[in-house]
């Protein structure tokens, strides 16, 4: 409208679709492969409940709170919850994915670095939802 | 024209009326104090996270029923509210009618709110503001959870009556000189708002009724005890507010339209642009509600759709951000309070925007999801934009509402209070979700990065907690006591455009 004209306006605009197509497109090829669980990794059950989380081997072994696993090794978490909405999270590996009761929710991960990382809880869940916290041991596998 | 204090009436003739400046009013100062009681809680929120351990918050309980009602108080009884006054003063001016379509149902909506709002504040409700089953059905105190839930029906239907009224008053009631395409863009947002407001709300209400019966044990729809799933809930509510974020910086958006150009003292760049882009967000909006459930379990064909949907919304935003700056390009712009809010907003809002790309990129969310990023992502919008853009034309209704000027220093010095406040706090969250602190935590373990963060933020928070005070008491103080304004153009910019209260409006 008015007598100016547009040509900056549809430069503008197909730069911001043109950026928007490039993440779009970056985003949509990664998530692709970080998606693909390998073959190999062996499961793990996590449950979440107020306020802990449970873990379950391969070879039956529970642990509460603490989870050992070997370094190098693809591991994958079937996760699930008892009561409430949780969602389990391990920040340095960028593991994230909600437990939700009735459903089982699968991620999974490869620990690289020995060392102890912080587990959490990132979905509102009650009273001790901030403290429902706990650790991941990565040990060496050898 | 309303002149409340150079011509005083009982309050009463104000309350009962049905005039559509009254109600305006009456929604501005409701939807002010409930700002305020709202930000007192952040506040408290941002001392208890200065250090970590306990501060003087009992116990997290308290603080759980605190940034639930933070949240419900800011969404549904500052932001919607202020927006209804602001529409319920210019609608009917820009469309040149006497009043709203429905005066009665318009003072309905209104006296809705405050009913609403006591349900809300006396639940102290523990679910955050989007009452998650099955902890809202299991686990949240019973007349607590109940009473929030009737609140915010309430609320609803308050909502949908006002947005008919607006829809109404704009394609019925619209003088015939009008074409709809040359109504100035702030009559626009009020529309394309109020449809999606009115597509939207109603699946929020079925869900609140399904929560209820739920939580009486008659039903089990997303009880998982009674086969129900609660996944299904969370697809209802973003249903809603997914589109309910449009509902809310729509509006804001429109007020940046009135005010920029006026104060660039140029006409607005492109008045197609900005109704392009307007209906532009108003379809896709609609597009995007199932990012923000990546981390539920959604398949790979799910996310893809809905980041694309997503980014959908991104063009037309930009197309608003670069009206803006078309317009105040080469303008000879006088930077008064309003033009001050009004740019400071369009920053913040160009931030939020790039944040938001982050999110719903798929990988990138999971970084982000239900961490303080998306705390400082949203509050980028609702404080950032909405409030910025709202506070804004508060300042500029002023002499409008009372005959009188506000102290322009200090409304400048509360504008820098509050713009330097938000980056601390709001840009110090994204970092603080970076290093992994989830939202909606009572403490936090006691990592160096983390507390210093906090402390960035809780110092923000006091800037914006000072600009506050200044700013609160500058309304009371001149409304009352003020230099008198010339009304025919009281920012002094030369009257050569338009002001919306030079518009001949007859009084019923």
């Amino acid at each position: 409208m008015g007598g100016h004209s547009s040509w900056p306006e549809w430069i503008y605009i197909g730069v911001v679709v043109a950026l928007l197509v490039w993440v779009g497109a970056e985003a949509w090829n990664v998530e692709r492969l970080v998606e693909h669980i390998p073959a190999e990794a062996k499961t793990i059950i996590v449950t979440g409940q107020q306020w802990f989380w449970t873990f379950e081997h391969e070879d039956g072994t529970k642990e509460i709170g603490e989870l050992h696993v070997k370094k190098g090794i693809p591991y994958k978490f079937e996760i699930g919850s008892k009561d409430v909405i949780h969602s389990f999270n391990i920040p340095d590996y960028l593991v994230l994915m909600d437990a939700v009761p009735g459903r089982i929710n699968v991620v999974w991960f490869l620990p690289v670095e020995e060392g102890e990382y912080p587990i959490q809880c990132r979905e509102y869940c009650g009273l001790l939802h901030y403290n429902m916290r706990g650790t991941l041991y990565v040990e060496d596998g050898a | 024209m309303v002149l409340e204090l150079a011509k005083p009436r009982p309050i009463w003739y104000i309350m009962f009326s049905t005039h559509h400046t009254d109600i305006g009013l009456l929604y501005m100062i409701t939807s002010l104090a409930f700002l305020f009681m709202g930000g007192a809680l952040a506040i408290a929120i941002r001392m208890e996270l200065f250090y970590p351990g306990v501060q003087f918050i009992a116990d997290s309980m308290t603080f759980n029923r605190m940034f639930t009602i933070h949240g419900t108080t800011m969404i549904f009884l500052f932001i919607l509210p202020f927006a209804s006054g602001v529409g319920n003063y210019f609608v009917p001016i820009i469309v040149r009618y006497k009043d709203m379509a429905y005066p009665k149902l318009n003072a309905i909506a209104f006296w809705m709110i405050p009913p609403a709002g006591a349900l809300v504040w006396l639940s102290f409700a523990d679910f955050g503001w989007y009452a998650q089953p099955p902890y809202s059905l299991i686990s949240s105190p019973a007349p607590a959870a109940d009473m929030w839930i009737f609140g915010l029906k309430i609320l609803g239907v308050s909502s949908i009556l006002g947005a008919i009224n607006f829809i109404v008053t704009i394609l019925k009631c619209k003088h015939p000189d009008l074409p709809l395409s040359k109504m100035p863009l702030l009559g626009w947002s009020f529309l394309s708002s109020s449809i999606i407001m009115i597509v939207a709300m109603p699946t929020f209400a079925a869900a609140l009724l399904m929560l209820l019966m739920d939580r009486m044990g008659v039903t089990g729809f997303f009880n998982p005890a009674m086969g129900g799933d609660p996944i299904a809930y969370a697809h209802l509510f973003w249903f809603t507010f997914h589109p309910e974020v449009y509902v809310l910086v729509i509006p804001a958006i429109g007020m940046m339209y009135e005010i920029i150009p006026r104060f660039s003292r140029k006409p607005i760049f492109s008045q197609g642009s900005g109704m392009f882009a307007f209906i532009m967000l108003a379809l896709v909006s609609f597009a995007s509600w199932g990012h923000h459930m990546f981390a539920t379990g959604m398949s790979f064909t799910e996310k893809t759709v809905f980041m694309i949907g997503t980014l959908a919304a991104v063009p037309a935003s930009a197309m608003h951000v670069f009206n803006f700056l078309a317009t105040m390009w080469g303008g000879r712009i006088k930077f008064a309070t309003p033009m001050m809010w009004a740019t400071g907003g369009i920053a913040l809002f160009f931030a939020a925007g790039a944040g938001g790309v982050v999110n719903t990129a798929m990988p990138l969310d999971f970084i982000t999801h239900d961490s303080y990023w998306v705390v400082g992502h949203f509050h980028l919008f609702v404080f950032g934009t909405i409030a910025f853009g709202s506070i804004g034309f508060l300042y500029y209704m002023f002499p409008y509402i009372t005959g009188r000027m506000y102290h322009e220093k200090l409304g400048q010095v509360h504008f820098i209070l509050s713009f330097v406040g938000a980056v601390m706090v709001f840009f110090t969250q994204h970092i603080l979700g970076l290093f992994g602190m989830p939202r909606r935590v009572f403490d936090y373990p006691p990592i160096p990065e983390w507390i210093a963060m906090n402390q960035l933020a809780g110092v923000g928070a006091f800037l914006i907690l000072a600009g506050s005070v200044i700013f609160l008491g500058n309304l009371i103080y001149s409304s009352g006591k003020g230099k008198d304004a010339d009304m025919d153009d009281p920012f002094g910019l030369g009257g050569k455009y338009y002001y919306p209260y030079q518009a001949k409006t007859p009084h019923h």
